[in-house]
């Protein structure tokens, strides 16, 4: 994944109400913004906001349907996001454990100076 | 700033003071994070630090030993690191006994921080455990359909 969707993708999911948007589309399948906006605590127009924002970052995808739009979640990018977050995760346990191993040996090392 | 980032933890058999210098001595950092550090560990100290054949600015934020230690980067050269810009790192020891010592990092980034403390504060209060839970538990429910 390249910085450049990184960021996207960070700033699409850091902000709340965009993510409770997107629970509502995670859980409710092909839904519009009128129906979303039925069931957050914000205006229409700061759900249309979202929806931008979502869909630029490849969270979701718009279709007609009839006459109305209707949005969905897009799976894939849905599952790269989880494993950019999982692999920043386990980036942060490998650099904790080397600090441990780095930490427990220079403390080993200045007690047998002391001893010795 | 509970839950607003990418949250670890781990226990370290040594003192704080120990702990303290392998997390902000440069010939230390170059060790667990970057492969050259350049940095003078002061508040609003500006430095450098080499992955591989690519690098970046870093900004040293909070020193306040042997407590806390976070800088700022991942940032664009040229722009000053801010909320909004760049993530930050945040460390902090907290003693369990004499010898042992609990090491936490926080890296939290870009919009995040700019956020209204009220907003925040509904944030941590729903998501607890983080993006990671929430990603995981979307994933888990894409899963199943």
């Amino acid at each position: 994944m390249t910085a450049q969707t990184d960021d996207e993708l960070w700033s699409a999911i850091a902000d709340p109400s965009r993510r409770r948007v997107l629970d509502l589309l995670v859980s409710n399948g092909e839904v519009s913004a009128s129906w979303l906006a039925g069931r957050v605590p914000f205006s229409r127009q700061a759900v249309s906001k979202h929806l931008v924002v979502l869909e630029q970052a490849g969270l979701i995808s718009r279709r007609k349907q009839g006459r109305e739009v209707v949005y969905q979640v897009e799976a894939d990018r849905l599952d790269q996001a989880t494993r950019a977050m999982a692999e920043l995760a386990a980036q942060w346990d490998r650099r904790l454990r080397t600090i441990k191993r780095l930490a427990e040996a220079a403390h080993a090392e200045a007690k047998k100076k002391r001893r010795g | 700033m509970a839950g607003l980032g990418i949250e670890r933890e781990m226990l370290v058999e040594a003192p704080m003071e120990v702990v303290w210098r392998t997390i902000t001595e440069p010939d230390q950092i170059s060790q667990w994070f970057a492969d050259r550090v350049e940095l003078v560990v002061e508040p609003g100290a500006h430095g450098y630090m080499q992955f591989g054949d690519q690098g970046g600015p870093v900004v040293v934020e909070t020193v306040d030993p042997p407590t806390r230690f976070s800088f700022r980067w991942n940032h664009a050269p040229g722009e000053d690191p801010v909320a909004g810009n760049s993530m930050l790192v945040e460390f902090t020891l907290v003693p369990e006994g004499q010898e042992r010592t609990r090491l936490r990092v926080v890296e939290s980034g870009h919009e995040l921080l700019a956020w209204p403390d009220a907003e925040k504060q509904r944030y941590a209060d729903e998501h607890r455990g983080g993006w990671a839970e929430f990603l995981d538990r979307l994933a888990s429910v894409l899963a199943k359909r």
